[in-house]
């Protein structure tokens, strides 16, 4: 403990106090410091007066302004519902070709189809609408249920084998291996006739005899040529689009215990007017017809 | 009988944690109870091979009369251990963000690896630099050994066990799922044990102190230990379903909850991170640069403003949520009103400097601790910003709140930290000075670019998500899907990954500096601040 002293480099005195051989200046508090520091609580006690602040018994004061972030909310909500309103009336009442045909509601409708496309189907679809295995790739024109859009929105509606719709799509092919509906011969020679109609690599022989078991087994619902029927869901097998892999071993599989695709029916969910701009906007990106 | 009380009571410790297991309610507990059941065992046979049966009058090892250091140097070395560990789990999980491949299940998916870093660092590197250096900073500025003779040595080593336990903890599963209070009831009520020693040890040094006044770092490590108990106790409050079972319940539910839950957190940083370390700045600095503090009047002010008003903080962390309009409004004026008392520490540490900043030339130490005070005056700006409801509606949720905690946590305490360490490691094992200053140079530039990296990619990552979450177009319509947020950062979180390599490998830089200053070596070098070797120009 030494007394006060005055710091040579400085010049200012110090406090007199001494721990293990630290000393104190007694330096004033800086002047910017202090006036900030009061600036700061001047702004604060405005603050506090303006918004809803002190709590009180059973509520707190609402302040000056009166203005909660709920009230804001509320009104920005209500302010977006309505700039939409006249809008959504028009889609909901307009035929879907309508909207196609008029720009304005096709515009709103693509970029409130791609806004609800990125909620709701980029989980499966992929974010560029661009699919992954088992689930379709809606930028190309390889439609399974059809693509034009009557036939988009249709399927956005009522959802693909879904339970809680009675319109929903649906179509069953037959698990032809664990059912023994086929022996395993008879699927590999329908799998190698299946990789001829593709332009794939296949045995010849072997895609000779399945000719006749395809068109007994598989041509009602994929056609002769394999072309498929959009009516059924039933895939083309001629194009170079595969849902669960053009591979040999893949394709046996497909055929002894076929994979069935589902989807939501989102009719329900989202309302007439999102679906009709839904179908509008993914139509944009690949539709046919 | 030297050390046969403690083996006893750890021996016995280690059958009630065997019982634990054996009548457990559920698998976690089991689990858990078998990692305490082999810890203690461990420990046990570690104490009994040391029991002395004869006093051999040797007991001049820990001299009585000067001060308690052993506890101090393993309370360093526990610091670089359990720094690396952090840091390294942080580069681990800062990958799995940018490469989710390396999301391993279920033991180290980024879930349990998150609390697991945030943990080793805030807890574990954190906790022992503050415990080690306030048993090393009171006895200094007391001039007293610290009170209740090895109840230091059960803090120390408690400690540890509540690391150790919540750390496994966290890889079993097994969570209060309350950010930065993960643990559950059991291990809970351990830190609480420890804790009220700890704060009896560091209360009873100073109640018989030598000096006629406390010190002001005293003043700021104290605040800590009654705050942190305070916030502990508060938001742990929960009752467990069983007794031999891990799950409980939190007295609070809801908004409750969640401000109880902000208050602790916040003031976590309050207290733990930021009145603690400034305790660790208030005597290291002033020592390393051999200068007056600058300003006793500014130390008490700042002081009070500090404690006073970051309790009130906590409800900024709930801006825009169920949390009613008033308790946001506080939390936004107590969170601007903060920012000046906040920077009173930056401005007493930094001007403690004049007369002496030509140490910034020749010593790396002093240089490490000028960039943690520059990076403590920059938190605290930022956080007194971001609190302002209008810029937490663009930076809440989203990287930028990563980046502010980070340029406080490797800027302020890692770098303090380190610098206080540099400064002990000689002290404590009375070596002439640290093995080489050239490497503690490397570390320093290493950390700051390393910061200066993570700091920055993450306000770019922060605002670029906070802006493409609310850009709308014009038929007023969300543009952006959150996948599409995500992969507009990929590459900056590959860079943010890079940063923190670069952090960690100072890091292991000093743990070789200060193992081979330990071992006694010194490098020969030339002296930081010569001038370079020029090679004449041809």
């Amino acid at each position: 403990m030494s007394g006060k002293e005055i710091d040579e480099f400085t010049g200012v005195e110090t406090t007199g106090h001494d721990w293990d051989g630290i000393k104190e200046l007694n330096s004033p508090l800086p002047r910017w410091w202090l006036w900030t520091f009061y600036a700061t609580i001047i702004f604060s006690v405005g603050y506090v007066l303006y918004y809803p602040a002190i709590p009180l018994i059973n509520s707190a004061t609402q302040g000056i302004s009166g203005i909660t972030n709920r009230q804001i909310v509320e009104q920005e909500l209500k302010a977006a519902t309505l700039a939409k309103s006249s809008m959504i009336s028009k889609i909901e009442t307009a035929s879907l070709q309508e909207i196609r045909d008029t720009d304005e509601l096709f515009r709103f409708s693509v970029a409130g189809g791609q806004s609800m496309f990125k909620v709701y189907c980029t989980q499966c679809h992929g974010s560029g609408a661009q699919g992954a295995p088992g689930y379709p790739n809606l930028n190309d024109d390889d439609w399974l249920w059809g693509g034009d859009i009557e036939a988009v929105y249709t399927s956005i509606k009522h959802g693909i084998r879904n339970d809680e719709d009675e319109d929903t799509r649906i179509s069953e092919m037959p698990a032809f291996g664990v059912d023994d509906l086929l022996d395993s011969g008879t699927i590999r020679s329908i799998t190698h006739r299946v990789l001829e109609m593709a332009g794939l690599e296949f045995d010849a022989k072997m895609a000779q005899a399945g000719a006749s078991p395809f068109i007994e087994n598989c041509a009602d619902c994929h056609g002769e040529n394999g072309k498929g029927d959009v009516e059924q869901g039933a895939p083309n097998l001629t194009d170079a689009i595969w849902f669960y892999g053009d591979k040999p071993d893949e394709i046996v599989a497909q055929i002894s215990s076929p994979r069935h695709g589902v989807m939501p029916a989102w009719g329900k969910r989202l309302g007439e007017a999102s679906v009709k701009q839904l179908a509008v906007y993914i139509h944009s990106l690949g539709g046919g017809l | 009988m030297k050390n046969g009380f403690e083996a006893a009571i750890v021996g016995i410790a280690a059958f009630i944690a065997l019982m634990g297991a054996a009548f457990s309610r559920d698998a976690l507990f089991q689990a858990h109870a078998w990692v305490l059941f082999f810890v203690l065992v461990v420990s046990t046979i570690l104490l009994v091979r040391r029991v002395k049966f004869v006093s051999d009058g040797d007991s001049a090892t820990d001299d009585t009369s000067g001060y308690m250091d052993g506890v101090v140097r393993y309370g360093v070395i526990a610091t670089i251990f359990w720094g690396l560990a952090g840091f390294l789990v942080g580069v681990l999980i800062a990958s799995q963000m940018a490469w989710p491949v390396l999301n391993i299940e279920p033991w180290f998916n980024f879930g349990r690896l998150r609390p697991l870093h945030t943990s080793a660092v805030i807890f574990a590197f954190g906790g022992n630099a503050l415990i080690a250096t306030s048993f090393y900073v009171v006895q200094r500025t007391s001039s007293a050994r610290l009170f209740g003779g090895n109840l230091a040595w059960f803090v120390f080593w408690g400690y540890q066990l509540f690391i150790v336990m919540a750390a496994t903890g966290y890889l079993l599963g097994i969570t209060q799922s309350k950010e930065y209070a993960e643990p559950e009831w059991y291990v809970d009520i351990w830190l609480t044990i420890v804790w009220v020693a700890y704060l009896v040890v560091f209360a009873g040094t100073l109640v018989k102190r030598k000096e006629p006044h406390i010190y002001v770092a005293n003043w700021f490590y104290l605040s800590f230990i009654i705050t942190v108990a305070m916030l502990h106790l508060v938001n742990n409050a929960a009752i467990p379903v069983s007794f031999l079972g891990v799950k409980s319940y939190s007295l609070f539910s809801g908004v409750q909850d969640a401000l109880t839950q902000w208050w602790y957190g916040h003031n976590a940083v309050g207290f733990f991170l930021t009145a603690g370390f400034l305790g660790m700045m208030y005597y290291f600095v002033p020592k390393q640069v051999n200068r007056p503090v600058y300003s006793y009047r500014l130390s008490i002010v700042h002081f009070w403003g500090l404690i006073f008003l970051y309790i009130w903080a906590g409800p900024h962390h709930l801006h825009y949520t169920a949390l009613p309009d008033w308790a946001q409004t506080l939390g936004m004026v107590f969170s601007i009103m903060l920012w000046m008392p906040s920077w009173g520490g930056m401005i007493n540490g930094l001007m403690t400097l004049s007369g002496a900043w030509d140490k910034l030339r020749t010593d790396p130490i002093v240089r490490m601790m000028v960039i943690s005070i520059a990076f403590y005056g920059m938190s605290t700006f930022e956080g007194p910003v971001m609190s302002i409801k209008s810029v937490n509606a663009l930076s809440h949720y989203t990287d930028w709140t990563i980046g502010h905690v980070h340029s406080g946590a490797l800027g302020w305490n890692g770098m303090v930290s380190f610098a206080a360490i540099y400064y002990l490691v000689p002290k404590l094992w009375n070596r002439e000075r640290l093995y080489s200053l050239r490497l503690v140079n490397w570390h320093v530039w290493l950390a700051t670019l390393g910061i200066v990296v993570y700091a920055s990619v993450m306000w770019v990552a922060g605002i670029t998500q906070g802006l493409m979450w609310r850009e709308y177009d014009d038929q007023g319509f969300l543009v952006n899907s959150f996948v599409e947020t995500v992969s507009a950062i990929h590459i900056l979180y590959v860079m943010r990954t890079f940063g923190g390599l670069l952090y960690l490998s100072g890091a292991l830089l000093m743990a070789y500096n200060v193992y081979r200053t330990i071992r006694g070596d010194i490098r020969k070098e030339a002296p930081m601040g010569a001038p370079a070797a020029l090679s004449p120009a041809e």
